[in-house]
């Protein structure tokens, strides 16, 4: 049997709600597995650990709530999103003291749902990573091999999950940055849809490509909490208003795929891939059809000029969002500062890391006069295209298949001299950012020669994330398991 | 090459960030590889394309104007760095 521990969210919650396991009982066995794991994990950036005794002890003094789809749930969420009155660091030096006097709207609704927030979690600074190196705070670790990273920038959230310290987190995708430490770490994640989760209290990256998503080990798990924290919000207007499905029931509507077209883009397919995440995610194809689907060949042209127009985009909103952090209403003042320049220069000098040094750097020179329209404009059209390309393949089939990453996760160190090798980790995932679609990594086994776990990619057409959950339910039920990292 | 230290240099103190020699020289070194590799996006011909700065096509969203008062001046000013209790600390420029 399972270590409660080990239960899936979905599991939990149904043991909560019938009031097998006490909210208490459940909140202290996920204390525990961080006190012994995080020493060697370092997922979490703060362990709230009183009050999310306090909580649970209040929800049980009540009982279980059926109106409450989370009850005593114990979930982590990704640094960068406003939670009330605990750090909120943006994995960043200037934030270190930084306690909101807000929650972000999606933390919001996880608290009305009935979850409890153990903790924060790590994060590349400000999000800008794909290993979770870049955290100024320590890096976090892969529970599946210690010696290597976690994926990133929601690394810390990635690796929370996967070491069983608490039973869902949210992570935030700006270009895969959900995607790949889900992939990394053996779990699912989802980013969905631009504007289907409402912005509000993250600290903003790139204001056209961020979604918040859920982070899980199973599917079902991902549907529940997408479910929760899905829908307009008025704080937002580029959150859309547009009914949310029932992720959960459309679940139960699919045990096979008959019917089903899946586009296969020789660009993601045919090239760079390490042979062990070729083999995991084509015999995942390979499953799908057994199970009844079509695949068809589909072109993404535009994919090799991707990577280009995502770091022009991703790095001139981040220019001009960083632009806040000056040292005066909150955050990092450098107290040796004479006159109010040098408050803003010094403070943010000594607050901001040298990779968001970087990208504030490019990004306001691709913004810059003289440079705008062939750096900036020329992404944003770029981008259109790349919508379309999209648009053109997902009109031949109703998912998109490949690979979440050309290989399994590397080694601790191995990729941070080069800030442009960095970048291409991200081939495959950031032209779902750029095009504003739902993407989705699923585990579909370990690689045969690292036994690191392998993420397949599902991208879906826009609002479609029921289709997606539905996929990859039904595939991940049929494809080799995973299992549980032995950390 | 397609920037210089001294571009570096200019776009820092646009950033309102204080670098030192050392480091605009390395900067700049890996920015002009990065820029290089985004001139890429030359061989697309985009004259006929709009460009699309966001996914979502929505229009500005309008609401009643009214006022709201959500938080305290005394949560507000909880993070701030130097305050006199009732405004935002900073030294004198007038």
């Amino acid at each position: 049997m399972p270590h409660l521990t080990q239960l899936t969210l979905s599991q939990v919650r149904q043991q909560l709600a019938d009031a097998s396991l006490s909210a208490s009982e459940v909140a202290e066995a996920a204390l525990a597995r961080i006190q012994a794991t995080e020493p060697k994990v370092q997922a979490l950036l703060s362990v709230q650990a009183e009050e999310a005794r306090a909580q649970a002890k209040a929800l049980d003094s009540s009982g279980p709530d059926p109106s409450k789809p989370l009850w005593g749930v114990p979930l982590v969420v990704k640094d960068v999103l406003a939670t009330k009155g605990v750090p909120t660091t943006c994995g960043s030096k200037i934030l270190e003291n930084f306690r909101p006097v807000y929650d972000a709207t999606a933390v919001a609704r996880l608290k009305d749902a009935g979850a409890i927030i153990l903790a924060k979690a790590n994060m590349d600074e400000f999000a800008m990573g794909s290993t979770t190196e870049n955290s100024a705070y320590f890096a976090t670790r892969n529970p599946w091999d210690l010696e290597r990273v976690p994926g990133g920038s929601s690394g810390g959230s990635g690796a929370t999950v996967a070491a069983c310290q608490c039973y869902g987190a949210l992570g935030t995708d700006t270009g895969g940055s959900i995607r790949l430490p889900a992939s990394f770490c053996g779990i699912v994640g989802l980013k969905p849809t631009y504007g289907r989760v409402s912005r509000f209290g993250m600290v903003a990256y790139g204001s056209s490509l961020d979604q918040i998503g859920p982070m899980t080990r199973s599917v079902e798990d991902a549907a529940r909490l997408l479910a929760v924290i899905a829908g307009h919000d008025e704080r937002d207007s580029t959150s859309v208003n547009a009914p949310v499905p029932d992720y959960v029931a459309a679940l139960s509507e699919r045990t096979d795929l008959q019917g089903l077209t899946i586009g296969l883009p020789a660009e993601y397919w045919d090239q760079g891939l390490s042979p062990e995440v070729a083999e995991a995610c084509a015999a995942a194809v390979q499953q799908s059809e057994a199970l009844g689907a079509k695949t068809v060949p589909v072109n993404l042209k535009l994919s090799e000029y991707a990577i280009a127009a995502y770091y022009i985009i991703a790095v001139a909103e981040a220019s001009s969002n960083l632009a806040r952090f000056d040292g005066v209403r909150y955050g990092l003042r450098d107290k040796s500062a004479e006159v109010l320049m040098e408050i803003y220069v010094k403070s943010r000098t000594q607050g901001f890391g040298e990779e968001v040094q970087r990208r504030i750097i490019l990004g306001t020179y691709v913004l810059s006069s003289g440079y705008y329209d062939a750096y900036y404009r020329k992404a944003a059209q770029v981008r259109r295209l790349i919508r379309q390309d999209f648009e053109a393949a997902l009109g031949q089939c109703d998912v998109i298949m490949g690979p979440v990453c050309p290989t399994t996760a590397f080694k601790v160190g191995e990729m941070t001299a080069d800030p442009l090798q960095m970048y291409l980790m991200d081939i495959f995932t950031i032209s779902t950012n750029l095009a504003g679609l739902p993407g989705m990594s699923l585990p579909v086994g370990l690689g045969r020669d690292s036994g690191m776990p392998v993420g397949l990619q599902l991208t879906g057409r826009a609002f479609d994330e029921a289709r997606l959950l539905q996929v990859a339910g039904v595939l991940e039920k049929n494809v080799p398991a995973t299992g549980l990292a032995k950390v | 090459m397609k920037i210089s230290p001294e571009e570096v240099a200019k776009v820092a103190r646009l950033a309102r960030l204080d670098l030192s020699l050392e480091k605009i020289s390395q900067y700049a070194g890996q920015l002009d590889g990065i820029l290089a590799y985004m001139d890429k996006l030359g061989e697309l011909d985009t004259s006929a394309v709009e460009p699309m700065y966001t996914p979502v096509d929505q229009v500005s969203v309008m609401r009643d104007d009214v006022s709201r008062k959500e938080f305290s001046r005394e949560d507000i000013l909880k993070n701030a760095p130097e305050t006199d209790g009732s405004f935002f600390i900073v030294p004198r420029i007038v």
